[in-house]
């Protein structure tokens, strides 16, 4: 028998101790379409025991197979049907009751993050969305690990106008119910266009509705191993050459997540859902996306040709995802959080990389403007500006695009908000200060995008 | 039958001295567990050692076995992995 090959058993090794490696998230995705009553109360109640039913052995099973395989599975997650759906039918509703239920049953459980208080509005609002969406302010503020997404806009539906404006308004709410900790609250709130129903990532992990009763899904990362990969080759190396490394790096990351999958979703008799592999960075050194922008040879992000460098890296991780696994989902790409990423926060910092920029690269990046923290005193028709930007590129493109900024109460440009953990820090970036006002303001809906003369 | 789930790789690294594969194999032996293959090799200076065992006649779960195997490698001055053997054949093959 010859099953040890040294290299390739310290290359694992190295890759989990040196570089990185983990899974990032096994997320238990839940229907809670059953748990629909008149009285919120008895949906309190079915909401709670349903969480507990299907989600009570996931951190100890998680934790066995961390042990198992020696690979860190960081966070454990439920993402539910998006709860203005669950609460609508109620004559009492009250959203920050669901909001309250679904962080206690996350604490009882032991896990992270619940995501999924949200609602669908690409087209319109029902009276649940809108009474969804004008409890999150409170909501993120009495409760520690729910997190909400909306989505505003779609390729098929073209962009809500009214919830634009509603969201940037909400967003602003948000933060300064949070105030104390830097706005918080609205790193924990997303606007997205074409929001996928399997994403296993926070904050915007929600079950879609037409995925299945229950299902686990798994995020990998590995930022650290792509840059690690791509540092080692010959500065000479082409860039096909490159994007071939690092699809390979692509496929081992994924091959050992949907094996983690695979084994959790048996142990809890959950179906597996689908494997997302994003490069999500952590402020750990060297787990960064932008040092892999480095590390392709540019001098810093931000500098000319990031575009380019971020276009070829995601089109490469999804590339080897595939030939990974045949159930790839999720947002798959590569995360451009500017404060989980320490290489994008010096790069920041130091003005390299402007608000712009990251704009230019959300439309070639597998989600959208992430953790991006902008002065306090930021006119929500700015915010709305903003979102409806981000919202147009993943409209027109037919990607999923999606807006998490935070305008830190109080402080402006120059400061920098702390969030800790994950979450990292942000300096405060600069926005365009020209109005938006008239234009956001005439709300309505911007119409879908002809789907030929694709010019 | 012995079932795939059941084997699990050692990997052993450090400085060489007296004794290693004595101290491991006996915290195996202890176990219960099997040795079906071992190799060693000095890579970059460093003592590596790989060890592929199969633990369906142990008693004991895979947390006890690899809490005693992380115990004896620290008291040498080791570095030591116990971890399933399906993680490494899920990487390295198409």
């Amino acid at each position: 028998m010859n099953f040890f090959n040294e290299d390739s058993i310290l290359e694992t090794i190295n890759m989990i101790k040196m570089h990185n490696l983990d899974i990032r998230t096994v997320t238990l995705a839940l229907s809670l379409r059953d748990c629909c009553d008149v009285d919120i109360r008895c949906v309190g109640e079915k909401i709670h025991e349903k969480i507990i039913k299907y989600a009570k052995n996931l951190k100890s099973y998680a934790d066995e197979i961390e042990e198992e395989y020696s690979i860190p599975i960081v966070n454990k997650r439920i993402a539910v049907t998006p709860v203005s759906l669950i609460g609508e039918s109620c004559k009492n509703p009250d959203y920050v009751y669901l909001a309250k239920i679904l962080d206690k049953s996350a604490d009882e459980v032991g896990i992270d993050f619940i995501g999924g208080f949200g609602a669908l509005v690409e087209k319109g609002m029902t009276k649940g969305d809108e009474l969804l969406i004008n409890s999150i302010p409170e909501a993120l503020a009495q409760t520690n690990k729910v997190c909400s997404s909306i989505n505003l806009a779609s390729s098929k539906a073209g962009i809500n106008m009214n919830a634009v404006n509603k969201m940037s308004d909400i967003v602003k709410q948000t933060a300064e119910k949070t105030s104390a900790q830097d706005g918080i609250g609205a790193a924990k709130l997303v606007c997205f266009c074409n929001a996928p129903g399997d994403n296993p990532f926070m904050a915007g992990a929600f079950h879609g509705v037409g995925e299945p009763e229950c299902a686990l899904n798994i995020g990998v990362s590995g930022p650290g191993v792509v840059r690690a990969a791509v540092e080692e080759m010959p500065k000479t190396a082409d860039l096909g050459e490159v994007a071939n490394t690092i699809k390979k790096v692509a496929y081992k990351i994924t091959t050992t997540g949907e094996l983690i999958g695979r084994e959790l979703s048996e142990k809890l008799s959950v179906p597996f859902g689908v494997i997302d592999l994003s490069l999500a960075p952590t402020p750990a050194i060297g787990d960064s996306v932008a040092g892999i922008f480095k590390a392709m040879g540019l001098e810093h992000a931000g500098a000319h040709g990031t575009t380019a460098a971020l276009a070829m890296l995601n089109d490469a991780v999804k590339k080897g995802g595939i030939m990974a696994s045949s159930y790839v989902g999720g947002l798959s790409g590569a995360f451009i959080p500017v404060s989980e990423d320490a290489e994008m926060i010096d790069a920041a910092s130091k003005g390299h990389l402007t608000f712009d920029k990251l704009e230019a690269m959300t439309s070639v990046c597998s989600v959208g403007l992430d953790m991006i923290a902008i002065p306090g005193d930021t006119p929500k028709e700015t915010i709305a500006g903003i979102i409806a930007d981000e919202m147009a590129i993943g409209m027109i493109n037919k990607k999923t695009t999606a807006v998490r900024v935070i305008p830190v109460p109080g402080k402006t440009v120059g400061q920098t908000a702390v969030y800790g953990g994950l979450l990292g820090e942000a300096p405060i970036m600069p926005v365009n200060t020209l109005s938006s006002s008239t234009f956001v303001k005439r709300g309505g809906r911007i119409p879908a995008p002809i789907h030929s003369l694709n010019n | 039958m012995i079932n795939e789930d059941d084997k699990f790789l050692i990997t052993i690294i450090g400085t060489d001295k007296i004794g290693i594969v004595a101290k491991i194999t006996a915290v195996l032996a202890e176990c219960k567990v099997n040795i079906e293959d071992i190799k060693q090799s000095v890579m970059q200076d460093f003592f590596v050692m790989f060890m592929l065992a199969e633990k369906s006649n142990s008693p004991l779960s895979f947390k006890e076995i690899k809490d005693a195997l992380t115990k004896t490698g620290q008291e040498m001055s080791m570095e030591i992995w116990v971890q399933k053997k399906q993680i490494f054949d899920k990487m390295h093959t198409i």
